[in-house]
């Protein structure tokens, strides 16, 4: 089973409440689930979608073809419309959209009626197409029941009623007029799943891992985090400060890092941008920071509610002066969740700050686990507190050491004083002007830690057949869409439409030239990008070099992991695959780049 | 009790003559008189001549980026709130490139305590105008003379309610300890504007041209009526008031924020235990 349904309306029609509802209703079944939010820049007005992609296996990206279409404005049937599977239907309320439809793959359910007549609002037509939609696919309303019970606790007992009488109003009209509706989803009475986006991964990752204070200045797709860490900021006592730009956002980052706290800042490119000084801040005062990077299409503002992967030689290079830093792109909001651990615990041990890499898609894409391993996560505080501070007979807080870290104390905790400097200083913090005191400090900050950081950065993802003829390769948001176009791919030969698309002209076919001899595939994922992999741990090289046909693959126009790679390690991709227009791939896309790639070859 | 020996930090690269001199001992005065050893208080500085102010003191100390001192001290501040935090800068750190983090200080009211020194005139990049020139003024930079208006650093506190705006003078002193004790004293985000020739640079507002001007606000002034005390900031030119010129008593930030009701972020520990709970919700 795998059924694709996708929730079109104008901003401020909460399709973001059906669609988060239904894709809770999934999971607490035991399905697992895929969903991925289109959205424009406005906060009424407008088109938006919602995709939920529901399977009984785990689900890693969208694909192509859409079985449900809930269409709560015109453009949801005008520009769904072609995108139906041969079964798939619409349903939609002509009595709302002021039109019918009379064609058999839609169904017309009186959203506003049935709410009205059903729960007494008809403010509750949601509830109303929610309920259709578990209809439609025959799944029961108990779990439904349940979470309109939580949503709606807080407004009372009637709220509460009118929601569950809508939606067993749509539940029971999709059963009785769907005539055409083929899907069956069985109860599994499995245990529920984990449902997480990639933002809120990021989000409980840091407080996971001791988050003490967040400062940020609002820009979607890093505001997630905030709204996240905000909304846990009284249980976990942790101090959220929307600052007045970015500038301030960075900056008291780590005036709280420099008062003993693990502090955090979220922000997009263009916010970065505003960071980049208070990042060379950080590398010279040798002061702690994460920073979540969440990109959005540029330059300037862009697409400013879609995805791109184009910050990445930004985040790689930016900043003045010369000092290490640590790049991490989760591809999963599970690898979120851990590399942002990670972030800290590298951040904290090298007095450095990691920058994480992620990008809209990966931000608002629910995945589902069956949970977390909190074994995994890193704890330990690296600073000197209170008499362990005490009792050092001397400190400066820049003093040479054999790894290049000076352990960092807590201003006031002893009498030792905490000075610091952006000037170059010495090992006291004091502003110095002579050349051996400069080599020796940057020796200490970069040459000697440099080693050591490289040491914790893990190795590229690699998943399909051994020794591969074609290794499709990437980072951060693509992996889940490369993991399903290697599935598909691993089957051979491949399955139609795809070998009989138009990519591969049946003329070709006859010729024998659209068939490819080529029978293992494999992918390479790159999450801790920088400092780059070594192969040390595993030789993705070795790999790479052995395979026929490698494609890096990228959500950007110039292919910057491909240069980053030919930078650190010399290999250049035979092939590059690019989306830029602002919206991720779906498996069928990413499939039909990748045949023609093969067909070229 | 601390003496000046504890003090004594590195040796001053100001120019001979500076005015630094003078809020340099002023301020060590005020922190013996106080009672407030060095490491009991943090300063953040930014870039400039006055960005150096730190390390002539011996202090714990954050010298950071040019017109960033306001935020770097709020993020310590919130963070440990036990901790005295001053921001020392410069009229083009503060009121140029900070500008903006200046507003938002006042408006949060966090209690950091800022001393501005106010020179006129951009010493380190060598003479250039600053925010607070007089119009006219002909710099390298500005050869036709400065055509903006010259900020007053003191009205726009007072009319974003700041919580304490004072101004004092480099040559008094014992005005200026007097001045740095009542704003340490002070609960609530307080800016001291420190006027301050240039011995190299202004050749307008020099020593003399300060001394026949500035005049001590009576002790019968009250410095809590706010209109009054706009009309005492918009006095500039033959008369140039020094002392506490506003004063209110809002509530700061930090006895706003539910967290650190109970004691510093910093000395908070950190549960992990929590994360099972909190992950159940995502089912």
């Amino acid at each position: 089973m795998d059924y694709s349904i996708k929730i079109g309306g104008e901003a401020g029609q909460g399709i973001q409440t059906v669609g988060d509802t239904l894709a809770k209703v999934f999971t607490r079944s035991g399905y697992h689930v895929f969903t991925h939010q289109d959205y424009e820049s406005r906060i009424r007005g407008g088109h938006n979608f919602y995709q939920i992609r529901l399977a009984d296996n785990p689900v890693t990206a969208s694909r192509d073809g859409i079985d449900i279409v809930v269409a709560f404005d015109k453009d949801s049937i005008l520009l769904h419309e072609n995108e139906l599977t041969e079964n798939g239907l619409i349903i939609y309320d002509s009595k709302s959209l002021k039109e019918k439809r009379d064609k058999g793959n839609y169904l017309d359910v009186p959203f506003v009626d049935l709410a009205f007549e059903h729960g007494g609002n008809k403010i509750m037509a949601n509830t109303v197409a929610t309920g259709a939609v578990l209809g439609m696919l025959k799944i029961e309303l108990n779990i439904l029941f349940d979470i309109i019970k939580d949503t709606f606790m807080k407004k009372g007992d009637d709220v509460i009623k009118g929601n569950i009488n809508a939606a067993a109003a749509g539940h029971e009209f999709a059963l009785k007029n769907c005539h055409r509706c083929s899907f069956a989803v069985e109860a599994l009475h499995a245990a529920p799943l984990l449902l997480m986006t990639g933002a809120e991964a990021i989000a409980l990752g840091a407080i996971a891992s001791g988050l003490k204070f967040y400062s940020a200045y609002p820009m979607t797709p890093s505001t997630g985090i905030m709204n996240y860490i905000a909304d846990k900021e009284a249980e976990y006592g942790i101090i959220v400060e929307q600052s007045e730009d970015e500038i301030a956002a960075i900056n008291m980052a780590l005036g709280a890092s420099f008062a003993g706290v693990r502090a955090m800042t979220g922000t997009s490119g263009g916010g970065f941008a505003l960071m980049v000084e208070g990042l060379s801040l950080a590398g010279m005062t040798e002061t702690p920071v994460v920073i979540a990077l969440g990109q959005r299409p540029g330059p300037a503002t862009g697409f400013p509610t879609r995805t791109e992967q184009g910050d990445l030689q930004f985040a790689l290079y930016t900043a003045h002066g010369e000092f290490p830093r640590v790049i991490f792109a989760p591809g999963t909001p599970e690898q979120a969740f851990y590399l942002t651990n990670r972030a800290f615990d590298i951040a904290e041990k090298y007095q450095i700050p990691v920058i994480i890499i992620f990008d809209q898609y990966l931000a608002d894409s629910q995945w589902t686990y069956d949970g977390f391993d909190l074994t995994k996560i890193k704890y330990a505080d690296y600073r000197l507190r209170g008499d362990v501070f005490k009792n050092l007979p001397e400190y400066k807080r820049h003093a040479f050491t054999q790894t290049g870290v000076t352990p960092l104390g807590i201003p006031g905790d002893a009498k030792h004083l905490m000075v610091t400097d952006s000037d170059e200083h010495d090992e006291e913090g004091h502003i110095v002007e002579d050349a051996e005191t400069r080599i020796k400090m940057l020796d200490k900050r970069l040459f000697k830690k440099i080693p050591l950081i490289r040491q914790e950065i893990g190795p590229p993802v690699f998943y399909g057949k051994e020794e591969p003829e074609i290794v499709i390769a990437g980072w951060g948001s693509t992996c889940g869409v490369m993991k399903e176009a290697v599935d598909v791919l691993l089957q051979n030969p491949p399955a139609p439409p795809f070998y009989k698309g138009e990519l591969i002209s049946p003329s070709l076919e006859k010729r024998g030239e659209g068939r490819f001899s080529y029978k293992t595939i494999a992918m390479l994922h790159f999450s801790e990008l920088y400092p780059f992999p070594s192969i040390d741990k595993f030789n993705y090289l070795r790999i790479l070099n052995n395979a026929k046909i490698t494609i890096c693959i990228e959500n950007n126009a110039t292919g910057q992991f491909a240069r980053l790679m030919r930078a650190e390690t010399g290999f250049d991709f035979n092939h590059r695959i690019n989306k830029y227009d602002g919206r991720p791939f779906t498996v069928n896309e990413l499939l039909k780049e990748i045949y023609s790639r093969l067909a070229q070859t | 009790m601390p003496t000046l020996q504890d003090y004594r930090g590195r040796h001053p690269a100001w120019c001979p003559g500076c005015g630094n001199f003078s809020i340099l001992k002023s301020f060590k005065d005020a922190m013996i008189e106080l009672n407030i050893g060095p490491h009991q208080f943090t300063i953040v500085s930014g870039i400039g001549q006055a960005g150096k102010f730190p390390h002539y003191v011996k202090c714990n100390t954050f010298n950071g980026l040019h017109g960033r001192t306001l935020p770097v001290a709020t993020g310590i501040r919130l963070t440990n709130h036990e901790m005295l935090v001053m921001a020392f800068a410069g009229d083009g750190d503060c009121y140029g490139e900070g500008g903006n983090h200046l507003i938002h200080a006042i408006r949060r009211n966090i209690n950091v305590k800022l001393f501005v020194h106010d020179n006129q005139i951009y010493g380190l990049t060598k003479g250039q105008a600053s925010p607070t020139s007089m119009e006219g003024m002909k710099t390298k930079n500005q050869p036709f003379g400065v055509f903006s208006e010259q900020l007053n650093p003191m009205a726009l506190a007072v009319a974003l309610d700041c919580s304490f705006v004072a101004r004092g003078f480099a040559g008094d002193m014992k005005h200026l300890t007097w001045l740095i004790k009542e704003a340490v004293a002070h609960k609530g985000f307080s800016l001291v504007d420190i006027l301050q020739p240039c011995v190299t640079f202004n050749k307008i507002n020099t020593f003399d041209w300060y001394k026949q001007r500035v005049y001590n606000i009576v002790p019968e002034y009250n410095p809590e009526d706010r209109i009054a005390a706009f009309q005492k900031a918009l006095e500039w030119g033959d008369r140039i008031p020094l002392g506490i010129i506003y004063r209110n008593h809002r509530q700061v930030l930090e006895e706003r924020v539910p967290g650190i009701k109970d004691k510093p972020l910093v000395r908070q520990p950190f549960d992990l235990s929590k994360i099972e709970t909190t992950l159940r919700e995502f089912y």
